[in-house]
């Protein structure tokens, strides 16, 4: 907020961007480890638990370093994240219900 | 947190129109940008919902089972079929496309551009999201450089960027080309309305019917990338705009560079929306 009234008539500081490769390399070798358990393990429940948390990992990663949501005001943050919590029950029940559909079709 | 603001604030429109900054200086234009961003993940919620419903609610294939075929020889070669109890199935893992059960990604997404015919699982969509991660990392660099007023990096990663979308877009557009025009050998039979096998190959994919499985696996193949593929081309034309502002010096002048980020988020978001679609789509 304070930087804003920094003025480009001095020199341009030096790039910080240690933290951005760090989350890149954590998102690559995350990616990767989903491709070695895609192949190495076989379809199941627990894998498919797996995927999503690595997801998850990997969101998390996203939208507080890459867009800087962890940086913001609480209350930002929340009305962001507490909705999506919402979301995220939402996808989880309806593939509970796509099941039973499943079963009851049979 | 600034109470009052200064002529030179108002100007640049960090205050608010009350003449404050709620949200801890969150300014104006950013925060819609965050709810706009919200009812977007709505949308895209609604797809993946849609998609999780419809495919828990048809048998997944298993590599455990045999699958009993109805006619061999046209698209189940004869060597992978058996006969068990007087009936013709095929032999355990020899997987086949049928409209019966919901495909695996693995056997769906194995082409790769320039080499026609090999069994690459997953390798491509694994190109294309590295570089949907790239481009990501090169406008999160674009937002760095803005924060400190560095205009020709700004460039230089804004250009980048808009790069990087192309060819995701390119890759995409390849995608689908394969996914519509199908495999050599085609692959599920074809079916009348009652359900009567007709014997004909299906090759290739689209709304009616595909080769790979049931009807709504390419539909929502379809809605779901074409969706999030929209959003990249429009993610691009917006960076392309703002690269030109950076270019003439608008952001310079105002001596502010909150645009570049801004439409940073945005393109934050689609690669984001991109990780959700990989894991549901191609991984589970």
């Amino acid at each position: 907020m304070s930087n804003i009234h920094e003025t480009s008539t001095g020199e341009i500081p030096k790039a910080k961007t240690k933290q951005i490769w760090k989350v890149f390399w954590i998102l690559l070798g995350l990616t990767a480890l989903e491709f070695v358990i895609a192949f190495v393990f076989p379809p199941s429940m627990w894998r498919v638990g797996v995927f999503v948390f690595l997801t998850i990992v990997k969101a998390f990663y996203i939208v507080a370093d890459f867009m800087h949501l962890g940086h913001e005001v609480k209350f930002l943050v929340w009305s962001i994240i507490l909705p999506m919590i919402f979301v995220a029950w939402f996808i989880l029940a309806m593939m509970v219900e796509g099941d039973s559909v499943f079963t009851l079709r049979l | 947190m600034a109470t009052v603001a200064t002529a030179d604030e108002k100007k640049k429109g960090i205050d608010w129109g009350g003449g404050n900054r709620p949200l801890g200086g969150v300014r104006y234009g950013k925060l819609m940008m965050w709810f706009f961003l919200l009812s977007d993940a709505f949308t895209f919620s609604a797809l993946l919902i849609s998609y999780g419903m419809i495919r828990y609610s048809h048998e997944g294939y298993s590599y455990e089972k045999t699958y009993q075929v109805e006619q061999y020889g046209l698209n189940v070669p004869t060597a992978h079929v058996v006969m068990e109890n007087g009936v013709a199935v095929t032999k355990k893992g020899e997987f086949y496309f049928s409209q019966k059960y919901w495909p695996v990604p693995e056997k769906v997404f194995e082409a790769v551009p320039f080499l026609h015919g090999k069994s690459l699982p997953l390798v491509f969509v694994g190109i294309m999201t590295f570089i949907l991660i790239m481009s990501s990392v090169t406008m999160v660099l674009a937002v760095e450089a803005g924060h400190r007023r560095d205009q020709r990096d700004v460039e230089k990663w804004m250009l980048w960027t808009i790069l990087g979308g192309i060819v995701f877009l390119g890759s995409q557009a390849w995608e689908w080309t394969h996914f519509i025009v199908g495999t050599d050998g085609g692959g599920a039979l074809r079916t009348s309305g009652d359900g009567r096998n007709l014997g004909e190959v299906i090759y290739g994919a689209g709304l009616s019917e595909n080769q790979y499985g049931p009807t709504t696996f390419a539909n929502l193949f379809f809605f779901i990338t074409g969706f999030h593929g929209t959003h990249v081309l429009s993610g691009v034309i917006i960076n392309i705009i703002i690269f030109y502002n950076t270019v003439m010096g608008i952001y310079a002048r105002k001596n502010d560079y909150e645009m570049v980020e801004k439409v940073g988020l945005y393109w934050h978001f689609v690669d984001l929306v991109w990780v959700f679609v990989f894991t549901f789509f191609y991984l589970v």
